[in-house]
């Protein structure tokens, strides 16, 4: 086994993967670039190499960084980790050359399955059903239209290098196949410094599993089940699980018999994941293979009880595998949820930032379920525009796929994190969607079910009571506080008040303390309007970010933060502002007249901080409503802005090359 | 008898009924309470006390006689605000708009001189026309007593003025006197000539909103120390700020139970000062993340922003808080920063509270518009403040410490008592690039000179420790211990004892 080796990688998977290699007794090396010289990754190994500047372009896509890093160090061999150079061929080849032991597969397999295009010949010569598509390079944007016209629509446009959704378009019909081809031609072009295009057969209704499969140097090729990753936004998977609720054992047993044969084929060594395109009809067809460590292996992990990562590393040490496919054995079920810094109520545009707060919820046993949660960052840490906004993949396993579920939902509810926008809200709001708790999935799942994108759902009765009956049991705890406060006239009565309004963001509802000891531990019995009483207990301490308790019999985490005369509750994907007042106090506060936001209607405002890649308007120019007017990139995705209604351009405040901030005003209209 | 006791409840009902409910209904349709209503949200529940309720105008000119309403126009007296005294007036708009009187005049000026006498904090509620015109020079009579009372309270007791509805001409003294000024928006707005005046003068056409709004006094005029929503909103605000002062210049710190460890150390602060010296950050997060459960009551937000000034408490008990902000402008120290920090140094060391300052200031700014502005003497005010307060004083350094401006903000040599810096700290008379071209000019044009002289400065005089070994920063310390630094240090203070010589009083720079 080695005895050093270097993680050309960054945030969450870099600290993945010196966890096990610390926990096998091998030091490890990490590199950074100047945006993470205070990142976890560089704190957790063992010796930490500067690589150069904050673009990825300029640092952790340098090989030459990497085998310098590797000679400084003494390092033996490179976990590349995923992204970055993990599926460079050409890097394993000049590591090869350099004695350094390439942790994952041999170029000659990385560049089979790198090309989507020869990938799919290879695998339909090993006998795996594949999508019918063009297989060939496509000349112009009048070539791909033709192309597109023989497949039939719908199709899919992708970059032949990409993945992760960058450079991938979906046509409906011709002028959306020339537009696509040329704006995933130019994202290829600078994502991947690849510009080739392919077009296949855009499958409606699909589920997207993939199986992982697992190879030694000495012929030895299994596979260790299933991963459902359909909750997809903008083809970026969102949650993943496994099993996967859908497949049954014969689907699973044919699925894991192909990719075996694929991997053979291109005598795969190491980890890697063959991606299926699954119709309703349990129909599978090859997708692609990805050569290196998915992010989502956490899932498998859990449920197959074998650490990837260590597996990569002895396979990578010419170690035979250990156990065979009979002893691969799927127990329980598995859940993953990304957590990404995006506004989800503003599309999931980016959101970067420090993370004032980042408090994750306690790892290891919660009940019956387990929690793991994969991170790069801690609290203080910066999200910055340079990177992959993911903060952190949460894990829960259970035996069974609800207990999975419900773990995730009181897990995600005592995650928190301040300072940037995150998902963490539509995940939790997606954790109780009757649709993913059933298991009927599909790739366009989010958009089907969130259309207009995530609007925070308004509280129902149920949860009103829990975040009125928290609202009140912290303002009780203030007042109980201040009444002991030094200077006063005379010491307080002791007495407490019984009727109270809480003022849940616009609804008042009347609540009266039926019984009650306001104290830590506090216990009180409360009446919201004329339901019955609801007990409500908790040992919460003022400042603490989580309100832990019980509400009428039944334990809630509910976040608290403290805005203007109040708190903002949220709990299980909801949150409202809320205020607890006396009767009097809220009779006047009714009075008060609702503030309207002010008119941004006649403003084009830059939705994420960004660059400003082109304008596509001039003064005085007439626009029609879904006419493109700008087009900001940020994190790497160009984002286009299209004109919400006609109108005239009445002033243009940006100009290609400018650097925005979240809400700056790009153009205003007449 | 009875028949006494109800004539009693009878005048009392008229007298709360101010104006007649056609007024109050209207007062309500403008968003705005009335002064009982505003009176009953701010005080704990029934502890009000109204005294001169009966009293009426005296006035005989242009047929006032005919039109008396028991109160005149202001209702005042004292009440609790968590127990803790406070005296209380406000303007009732619904009676003769709220101007002023000189009956009027007399109420206001009997509960300053009870709460002066008493030693408790006085607010009063702005929503009036200025002066009853028709009783002419005993309307301005009763401005000049008030304002006296004013000026006597002034260091004794807090003194809070909130503006809810127009304040203008002689109106706007009183308040401009006292300690704070809040308004709220859209409804509020306060200025010495109104938009009609300023017509006729200067011919420039202007709306009340542009001449002394919310928006106007908060961000740009800095008359106002925040802004609020709605009446309501900034009712419950002035409690929540009433909790943090002490009632007089004598009394103690008001203390509260702390539910917050002082002893956890914050690992985040470890990662807040950027690695690139040019880059900002948010120094409201270290203000947060020191005092008790992120309870930070900021006083003028929105103006001079490079400077963050503001109240919270650490272990139970207030602490003023003051602070550069790298955000804006790099925090560097100009004309309207230096007059809003000196303002509030000056108050917490009026009412005994200690003040806690974080550092990051790259120094004063340079400029024609500073210099014409009157820096000099405006950045004088903040570096007389800081010297002359006798409060306990904590400095913590956290980056750039430049120059005259290194000085000015708490710095060891005006009597910092504990003066901390974090190993990021930076103290020296200038950045790295400017001192190298005076020192070094004559190799200016050897670029591999420049570089190795300014690696030498950087290393030698942009860290604390030269400072350090002067004495000039007491100690170094981890950023993630600031808050038990500054806990500790606080409680040892406690007892500071510490007398300016014996003065009528200082001449600041004003």
């Amino acid at each position: 086994m080695f005895k050093k080796i270097l993680v050309a990688n960054r945030g969450e998977i870099a600290c993945r993967v010196m966890k096990t290699a610390r926990r096998m007794g091998i030091a490890t090396v990490a590199v950074y670039s100047d945006a993470d010289a205070d990142a976890v990754h560089v704190d957790m190994a063992d010796e930490a190499v500067h690589i150069g500047p904050p673009a990825a372009s300029q640092s952790y896509l340098v090989a030459d960084r990497i085998i310098a890093a590797c000679k400084e160090t003494g390092a033996e061999a490179v976990h590349p980790g995923y992204g970055f150079l993990s599926e460079n061929a050409g890097f394993c080849e000049r590591l090869e050359a350099e004695g350094i032991v390439f942790i994952g597969p041999k170029p000659k397999a990385i560049k089979a399955m790198g090309d989507k295009i020869t990938s799919k010949k290879i695998a339909a010569e090993a006998g795996v059903s594949t999508v019918p598509g063009f297989m060939g390079l496509i000349d112009d944007a009048e070539h791909a239209v033709r192309i597109a016209g023989e497949i039939g629509y719908p199709v899919m446009i992708k970059a032949s290098a990409g993945g992760g959704g960058k450079g991938m378009r979906i046509a409906w019909n011709d002028d959306e196949a020339r537009e696509g081809f040329e704006r995933s031609k130019s994202e290829a072009a600078s994502s991947f410094g690849d510009d080739r295009i392919f077009i296949e057969k855009f499958i409606e209704e699909p589920r997207h599993i993939e199986i992982q499969v697992l190879a030694d140097a000495h012929g030895a090729c299994l596979h260790l089940g299933e991963r459902e990753c359909s909750i997809q936004r903008r083809n970026q998977k969102v949650v993943e699980e496994a099993p996967s609720p859908f497949l049954d054992a014969e689907t699973r047993a044919a699925m894991g018999a192909q990719s075996v044969a694929l991997a053979k084929a291109v005598d795969y060594q190491s980890a890697g994941t063959v991606e299926f395109i699954v119709d309703k009809n349990r129909n599978f067809y090859f997708l692609e293979m990805n050569t290196r460590l998915q992010v989502e292996h956490p899932v498998t992990e859990l449920v197959t009880g074998i650490d990837l990562v260590e597996q990569m590393l002895r396979v990578a040490a010419g170690e035979p595998l250990s156990f065979g496919q009979a002893d691969v054995k799927l127990n329980g079920w598995a859940i993953e949820s990304r957590i990404y810094a995006e506004d989800p109520v503003r599309n999931f545009l980016p959101s970067i930032g420090r993370l004032t707060r980042y408090r994750p919820p306690q790892e290891g046993r919660l009940g019956d379920a387990v929690l793991r949660n994969d991170t790069g960052v801690a609290e203080g840490s910066e999200i910055s525009m340079f990177y992959d906004p993911m903060i952190a993949k949460l894990c829960t396993w259970a035996p069974e796929r609800l207990d999975a579920i419900n773990a995730m939902s009181e897990a995600l509810d005592r995650f928190v994190i301040d300072g940037i926008e995150h998902n963490i809200p539509f995940l939790a709001a997606l954790m109780s969607h009757p649709r993913w708790r059933e298991g009927r999935l599909s790739t366009g799942f989010i958009a089907e079910e969130f259309p207009d994108g995530f609007a925070p759902p308004s509280p129902m009765a149920g949860e009103r009571t829990v975040l009125a009956a928290v609202a009140l049991a912290v303002e009780l705890l203030r007042r109980d506080r201040l009444d002991r406060l030094t200077g006063r006239l005379a010491p307080h009565s002791g007495e407490l008040k019984r009727d109270w309004v809480v003022r849940l963001d616009d609804d008042y509802l009347s609540v009266s303390l039926v019984e009650g000891m306001i104290s830590i531990p506090l216990e009180m019995d409360i009446r919201i309007g004329d339901a019955d009483p609801v007990t409500v207990r908790s040992s919460w301490r003022p400042g603490e970010p989580v309100w832990e308790g019980d509400v009428n019999g039944r334990t809630v985490a509910v976040q608290v933060r403290q805005i203007l005369n109040g708190v903002q509750v949220a709990w299980q994907g909801v949150a409202a502002n809320a205020r607890v007042m006396l009767p009097r106090i809220a009779e006047l506060d009714r009075l008060m007249p609702v503030r309207e936001a002010p008119d941004t209607s006649k403003m084009l405002l830059c939705p994420m901080p960004g660059l400003v890649v082109s304008i596509a308007v001039t003064t005085g120019q007439e626009v029609k409503a879904g006419e493109i007017l700008a087009v900001v990139e940020a994190m790497k995705m160009e984002n286009v802005l299209r004109a919400e209604r006609d109108g005239m351009v009445a002033k243009i405040n940006a100009a290609p090359g400018d650097s925005l901030a979240v809400d700056a005003v790009i153009m205003e209209f007449e | 008898m009875k028949e006494v006791l109800l004539e009693l409840e009878r005048r009392r009902a008229a007298a709360r009924e101010g104006g007649g409910q056609r007024r109050i209904d209207a007062q309500h349709a403008k968003g705005k309470l009335t002064a009982r209503e505003r009176i009953e949200a701010f005080l704990d529940e029934g502890s009000f006390e109204e005294f001169d309720m009966f009293v009426e105008h005296r006035s005989t000119d242009f047929g006032m006689e005919k039109s008396r309403i028991s109160g005149d126009g202001v209702v005042t007296g004292w009440g609790t605000v968590n127990g803790r005294t406070v005296f209380v007036f406000a303007k009732d708009f619904t009676v003769f708009g709220g101007s002023l009187s000189e009956a009027h005049a007399e109420k206001v000026v009997k509960v300053q001189e009870m709460a002066l006498k008493n030693r408790a904090p006085i607010i009063g509620f702005y929503d009036a026309g200025g002066a009853r015109i028709q009783e002419g020079v005993a309307a301005l009579g009763g401005y000049a007593e008030i304002f006296q009372r004013n000026v006597l309270a002034s260091g004794v007791i807090p003194q809070i003025s909130v503006i809810m509805g127009p304040c203008a001409g002689g109106d706007v003294y009183s308040p401009a006197m006292t300690d704070f000024i809040f308004m709220v928006r859209d409804t509020s707005y306060m200025f010495v000539t109104g938009p009609d005046v300023v017509k006729t003068v200067t011919n420039e056409t202007v709306t009340a909103e542009e001449l002394g709004g919310a928006s106007v006094h908060t961000v740009k005029s800095s008359i106002a120390d925040g802004a609020y929503d709605n009446d309501v909103e900034a009712l419950l605000q002035m409690r929540r700020l009433i909790d943090f002062l002490p009632t007089s210049n004598t009394a103690d710190l008001p203390e509260v139970e702390c539910f917050q460890s002082v002893t956890e150390a914050d690992h985040s602060l470890d990662r807040l000062v950027p690695d690139n010296a040019n880059k900002p950050y948010d120094i409201r997060e270290l203000i947060l993340k020191t005092c008790d459960e992120a309870d930070f009551f900021e006083i003028q937000a929105s103006f001079a922003k490079n400077i963050v000034t503001g109240f919270g408490r650490v272990e139970g008990r207030t602490v003023g808080f003051v602070a550069n902000q790298p955000m804006v402008l790099a925090g560097v120290l100009d004309s309207d920063a230096s007059r809003k920090a000196a303002r509030f140094v000056r108050f917490c060391d009026c009412f005994n509270i200690p003040i806690v300052t974080f550092v990051d200031v790259p120094g004063f700014l340079p400029g024609t518009a500073q210099e014409y502005g009157g820096l000099i003497k405006h950045g004088a005010k903040l570096l007389f403040a800081y010297a002359e307060a006798t409060v306990p004083k904590i400095t913590v350094i956290t980056r750039k410490a430049f120059g005259g401006a290194y000085d000015v903000m708490a710095s060891k040599h005006l009597r910092g008592d504990i003066n901390y810096a974090w190993p990021s700290a930076q103290i020296a008379v200038m950045g790295a690039k400017g001192a190298v071209e005076i020192i070094f000019r004559k190799d200016i044009d050897d670029p591999e000179k420049i570089a190795a002289h300014t690696k030498m400065y950087e290393d030698r005089f942009l860290s604390p420790f030269v400072a350090a070994e002067r004495g000039y920063v007491d100690e170094v310390i981890m950023p993630h211990s600031t808050r038990q630094r500054i806990a500790r240090a606080l409680r040892m203070l406690r007892n500071k004892d510490l007398q300016n010589p014996w003065k009528k009083h200082d001449n600041i720079p004003l």
